[in-house]
């Protein structure tokens, strides 16, 4: 397997009784709760513990995108790419962001991720997303063309890199006279193209296309839901005749390791129930605005969340989310069996491990990344290792 | 007292749903986002007076969303046809909200088959510092109740049960809502250049208590449109024909009498 470590960079210092007063840290928390001193300190922790897992031999280091809140400070992720591109020498850099539906000029990510391609010398990992809903009410693009804007920025992107400049290209939301990229990527024909999600079959039909294998990571969601997804994957991918190896398939997910179980549950306690009771709170109506899934998955995935309150509403208790597999926590022997297990029975070859959350200090982060790359990981390294058959370029 | 009738008519590939009652000169009524189907006592009454034409727009309700549907102007151009396709002549064109909207657009572009135009809370225009209630960040029981300003209605609104096949119409109410309003929001900068054009008589109407369009925007679209008249409703919010039936019949049958 290959472990990357994602950061999502909070604002840890968030005064978490925000909520006694508003009812979300996104969109519409005031900016005021962001205390300008907190910032270079921050960043910079931030920063150093993501080299710290290049240093301890970690595959590769995440950062992502979000905008206008308090849950993630890397609304522009290439700012960071940047930092580690200079400051780290071996690991894989993964942007997940960019949310492509978001830019009126989609052409900037080529230029952003040729830019990281070439001073990481060719580490740079490409990932597209399409944001979460609440990036729709921060950016104020329209959530009911999403998927189209999406569409046309990857293709558009993929030109820039592939196709000879100057080209042109029209769509219904982007047209350019002159795609012309410089600088060109140093991975050719493209860096390696990562679909971060929370779960959609229209995404995961076109991810697993033969002209495209993309890496798949299902994101922070139960183990229940990982399984329905990657299976999802699988079984398209037998659809278009081709067996969908490991190594496209990836979890995202919070991880905390200690000595013991009895003592990672204690010390991750706290800092876990506030990034998914805290930091990813938000209203139904802000998480999921009309348009960014269909009418059928609206019916189908929209109204079971709101039944459910996944949005918001319910307290969740590190005992469910362990139970549910929306955080991975343990001594290293029992991490390592947990990941091993679902590994087993899903499939994955990448794992994508949050060891940052809520609140977590610094000082536990990296000891939880210490005893996760000397304890847990070694005893995985075998396994799911199978990379993807090759690409077949052919008409669509 | 005149019952309405249900039709489907298929225009550019899309069939829609329209409700019609009563005789006598075309009322053409263009509804708001929530959708219509409903014959409420609004339209019963002013199809003693008329012959009322109610349609749900494409993307709503029981119509079906076409693949060409992205703007106020694609619905404008379809509405233009639904009218050639109905032989419909001499309208009074009334719209509330996005149906306003609507109205004032198909009127800047073609004003030959309309007599009048009311606008009741029309969506279209932008005012400088007058921030619109934001429709989709609102709860299902929020917005029910901004859209009134007499809480006994959405009280037993929301207590009413509501079924399946309503509960997926409203889903793709916001659904076409948000994608025909969602940026700029609520309003068309290139419409409000040319509002001015309008020139057949013009009557808007706004609720003293609009929390979603609030009322600044009732002198605003006065001014606008040369020769328009402005009617205040009290205590009312979004949705005067609904909240304020009587008061707002009397406003709109008075404006479509005097038309010369």
């Amino acid at each position: 397997m290959k472990f990357f470590m994602i950061h999502l960079m909070p604002y840890t210092h968030l005064d978490l009784d925000y909520d006694k007063k508003y009812d979300s840290a996104w969109v519409t928390l005031p900016n005021s709760y962001f205390d300008p001193k907190d910032g270079p300190a921050l960043y910079n922790r931030f920063i150093d513990e993501l080299v710290y897992a290049d240093e301890l031999g970690f595959d590769g280091i995440c950062c992502n995108e979000h905008h206008q809140n308090a849950y993630g400070l890397m609304p522009i992720p290439g700012v960071i790419a940047g930092a580690l591109a200079r400051q780290t020498r071996n690991c894989k850099i993964a942007v997940l962001g960019r949310a492509l539906p978001l830019l009126t000029y989609p052409l900037a990510v080529a230029e952003e991720y040729a830019m990281l391609d070439n001073i990481s010398n060719g580490r740079l990992i490409a990932g597209f997303v399409r944001g979460i809903g609440a990036e729709y009410h921060s950016t104020g693009v329209n959530p009911a063309e999403s998927h189209e804007r999406f569409h046309e920025a990857h293709d558009l992107i993929l030109q820039a890199w592939t196709k000879p400049g100057p080209s042109i290209y029209e769509g219904k939301y982007y047209h350019f006279n002159y795609v012309n990229t410089w600088p060109r990527v140093v991975q050719q024909p493209h860096p390696p193209i990562w679909i971060p999600s929370q779960g959609s079959s229209e995404t995961i039909n076109w991810a697993s296309h033969p002209s495209r294998k993309y890496v798949y990571l299902q994101t922070f969601s139960p183990v229940e839901q990982l399984r329905h997804f990657m299976r999802l994957y699988r079984q398209q991918a037998e659809k278009y005749g081709y067996e969908a190896k490991p190594q496209q398939l990836g979890w995202a997910t919070p991880i905390y390791v200690s000595d013991t179980d009895e003592a990672a549950v204690r010390e991750a306690r706290p800092h876990v129930e506030a990034f998914y009771n805290k930091f990813l709170r938000m209203p139904f109506e802000m998480l999921l605005p009309p348009g960014y899934l269909s009418l059928n998955s609206m019916a189908a995935v929209g109204e079971k969340a709101r039944a459910g309150g996944a949005a918001q509403g319910a307290v969740k208790k590190i005992e469910d989310l362990m139970e549910k597999g929306m955080i991975i926590c343990g001594s290293p022997d029992s991490v390592a069996q947990q990941l091993e297990h679902h590994q087993k029975e899903v499939g994955y070859g990448k794992v994508i491990a949050m060891m940052q959350f809520g609140t977590l200090p610094h000082d536990m982060t990296k000891r939880s990344m210490e005893l996760f790359a000397t304890k847990v990981i070694p005893k995985l390294r075998h396994i799911g290792e199978e990379e993807a058959t090759p690409v077949v370029h052919a008409a669509e | 007292m005149a019952e309405a009738t249900e039709h489907y008519v298929t225009i550019a590939d899309c069939k829609v749903q329209y409700l019609r009652g009563g005789k006598g000169q075309t009322v053409l009524f263009l509804h708001g986002g929530g959708g219509a189907g409903i014959w409420f006592p609004f339209f019963n009454a002013l199809s003693e007076q008329y012959d009322v034409v109610m349609p749900e727009h494409p993307g709503f309700g029981r119509s079906d969303t076409p693949p060409w549907l992205d703007n106020v102007g694609d619905l404008s151009n379809f509405y233009f046809e639904f009218i050639k396709r109905l032989g419909l002549k001499d309208i009074h064109l009334i719209g509330n909200s996005l149906g306003g909207w609507l109205a004032a657009d198909m009127v800047v572009r073609n004003p030959t088959p309309f007599r009048s135009l009311t606008l009741i809370t029309a969506a279209g225009i932008h005012v400088h510092d007058v921030p619109k209630g934001d429709i989709f960040l609102w709860s299902p029981e929020q917005l029910m109740r901004n859209l009134f300003h007499n809480q006994a209605i959405p009280d037993a609104l929301l207590k009413a049960p509501v079924n399946e096949e309503e509960r997926r119409r409203q889903m793709k109410n916001s659904l076409t809502l948000a994608k025909l309003t969602w940026q700029p929001r609520l309003y068309d900068p290139h419409l409000q250049k040319w509002v001015h054009r309008i020139d057949i008589p013009t009557l808007i109407v706004w609720g003293d208590d609009d929390k979603l369009i609030p009322p600044p925007y009732g002198p605003a679209w006065r001014d606008l449109i040369p020769g328009a008249t402005l009617a205040v409703i009290k205590d009312c919010g979004h949705v005067p024909h609904l909240e304020k039936t009587e008061e707002t019949l009397a406003v709109i049958t008075k404006h479509i009498a005097g038309v010369k």
